[in-house]
């Protein structure tokens, strides 16, 4: 047991309505959330003494649907603690301090929410906005804008092929990550694509920045997915068996960039699975499946290699073919369809999904085999952090 | 291998220099690429920052480099993010011959996308806008 040593648990699950330019408000989606996942927990808004999101109010349109200070106030909250940041670990980032503050006894029962509004946005043109400004470009956007990469698929772009030229990585087996999503995303009703993907429909796709094409970057979307994060102790009598957060990873080893990390074929998600297996007797193999970032579908990749279940370099072999990250594989990948046809729920939709598993709620996508622990990560290049969770009888 | 001419594209989103990154955008106006270097430990290191992330020194301060760097990885950018700017264009970042643990991120220009590659040896060129000189790079000649 880790530094954690099984005190903060997650209670209850919540999402809205998912889609395309639904024409509700970030607030309303992240209110229905919150809402659907206090009452899952079997708590009222009463009980909820915090609050915990990424990356707050201040994000540039839609990136963000709401921010902490806007939900404690939409729903007359009496908080104890509270945290809206985007400088964190990763999307994941607020559950760990959600954790944190449960486990010091600042809170017992903290809602801990992502919002995002990105369909909206970019249809009304904020998106095209931001790119086309005259505005100057600062901090991080000093060193890409100008070069015409004002997107995370350029930053990310330059790793696949550097993991291709050192691997021999094919875009075949990158395209199991895709074609897996989107066979699960048939078994979730609140999917935005569910329709069949065949491997030369994801070959034929238009490219991006190669060698990622359109079906390796995941699809906006409205939408907002809150957790409960509780103090054990507060459980009792509550309505779901406690799902234990077993560890989290948040370490970053190297420089806050994209182009400066010394080794071009890892990520921060290697920093932080290795912290986060240094602080729990958990090990790789005891994980039974992976909820694992695709907001661009090579990330996914080191995150199933920074989680150690293939080695280093061997991420194109473990995904040949497929059936390893099937359903009903050897250990199953983004239940839920991801982000690449779930909708860019944008983080904390992977720990939403590893929950509903875990209770058995997957319906048509519930994977058949027995399960107990479930590794989720999140982020990309200098933005990781993991955790592992579990229900064991 | 240059054997394409560059097209300075007709918009780009330009650089909003800093009190370290001034130098470095300025620098071209001499045909200069300048990196921040440190006189404690001797490194190069880059973005230019008011401190050495290696040793921590505060003694940092902008010097010419010969320009001379290797594709350590690139992308073949195929999506117009901008118009002014169409696709394709090659992002790449690139390993400077003096210390190849320092790199850019750029545009490889003066040659055919499909002929950028990994290990492929370039050397600066600079692409004025106003007030500001973007170092691109260029295939050597063989």
């Amino acid at each position: 047991m880790s530094w954690l040593d099984g005190a903060a648990v997650i209670s209850g699950i919540g999402q809205s309505q998912v889609g395309r330019r639904l024409g509700r408000s970030g607030l309303d989606l992240t209110v229905e959330a919150c809402l659907r996942a206090i009452a899952d927990a079997g708590l009222t808004p009463d009980d909820i003494d915090g609050v915990a999101t990424y990356p707050g109010g201040r994000a540039d349109a839609g990136f963000s649907g709401a921010g902490a200070n806007e939900l404690h106030d939409a729903l007359g909250l009496r908080t104890r603690w509270h945290l809206g940041s985007p400088e964190i670990a990763g999307q994941l980032g607020p559950t760990f301090d959600a954790a944190m503050a449960v486990t010091n006894g600042l809170a017992n029962h903290v809602v801990s929410f992502r919002s995002v509004w990105e369909s909206s946005a970019q249809h009304g043109g904020s998106r095209a906005a931001m790119y086309q400004t005259a505005e100057r470009a600062d901090k991080m956007r000093e060193w890409t804008a100008p070069f015409g990469a004002p997107s995370a698929a350029n930053w990310i772009a330059p790793y696949a092929q550097r993991y291709m030229y050192e691997f021999g990585l094919t875009r075949e087996q990158l395209g199991q990550i895709a074609l897996t999503c989107r066979a699960n995303a048939a078994g979730n009703p609140d999917a935005i694509y569910r329709q069949p993907l065949e491997m030369e429909d994801y070959l034929a796709a238009r490219m991006i920045s190669e060698p990622l094409c359109l079906l390796d970057c995941d699809v906006p979307c409205d939408g907002a997915v809150a957790v409960i994060v509780s103090r054990r102790e507060a459980t009792a009598g509550l309505a779901n068996p406690p799902v234990t957060i077993e560890a989290v990873g948040a370490a970053l080893y190297q420089r806050h960039t994209w182009d400066q990390r010394i080794d071009l074929t890892t990520m921060a998600a290697h920093d932080s699975a290795a912290a986060m297996y240094e602080s729990t007797s958990i090990a790789p193999g005891d994980v039974d499946f992976m909820e694992l970032y695709d907001g661009f579908s090579y990330l996914t990749l080191q995150w199933i290699e920074a989680l150690g279940f293939c080695e280093h370099g061997a991420a194109g072999t473990y995904l040949e073919g497929g059936e390893r990250i099937a359903l009903s594989g050897e250990r199953p990948l983004n239940t839920q369809g991801g982000q690449l046809s779930g909708g860019r729920l944008h983080g904390l939709g992977y720990l939403h999904e590893a929950c509903l598993q875990l209770w058995r709620r997957g319906g048509a996508r519930q994977i058949p085999k027995d399960i107990e622990i479930a590794a989720v990560g999140a982020g990309g290049g200098p933005v990781a952090g993991c955790m592992l969770v579990s229900l064991i009888d | 291998m240059s054997d394409v001419d560059h097209v300075r594209p007709e918009f780009r989103i330009l650089p909003d220099p800093s009190m370290e990154s001034g130098a470095f955008w300025a620098g071209g106006a001499d045909g200069q690429l300048l990196i921040h270097h440190c006189n404690a430990c001797g490194k190069f290191f880059h973005p230019p920052a008011p401190a050495c992330f290696r040793c921590r020194s505060t003694d940092v301060g902008p010097q010419p480099v010969s320009g001379r760097a290797t594709v350590a990885t690139y992308t073949i950018n195929r999506h117009q993010w901008f118009p002014g700017f169409p696709p394709p264009y090659v992002l790449a970042y690139v390993e400077l011959a003096e210390q190849p643990d320092v790199r850019l991120t750029t545009n490889i220009v003066g040659c055919a996308v499909e002929d950028v590659h990994i290990g492929q040896e370039v050397e600066v060129m600079f692409e004025q806008w106003d007030d500001v000189w973007l170092p691109l790079f260029t295939p050597v000649a063989p």
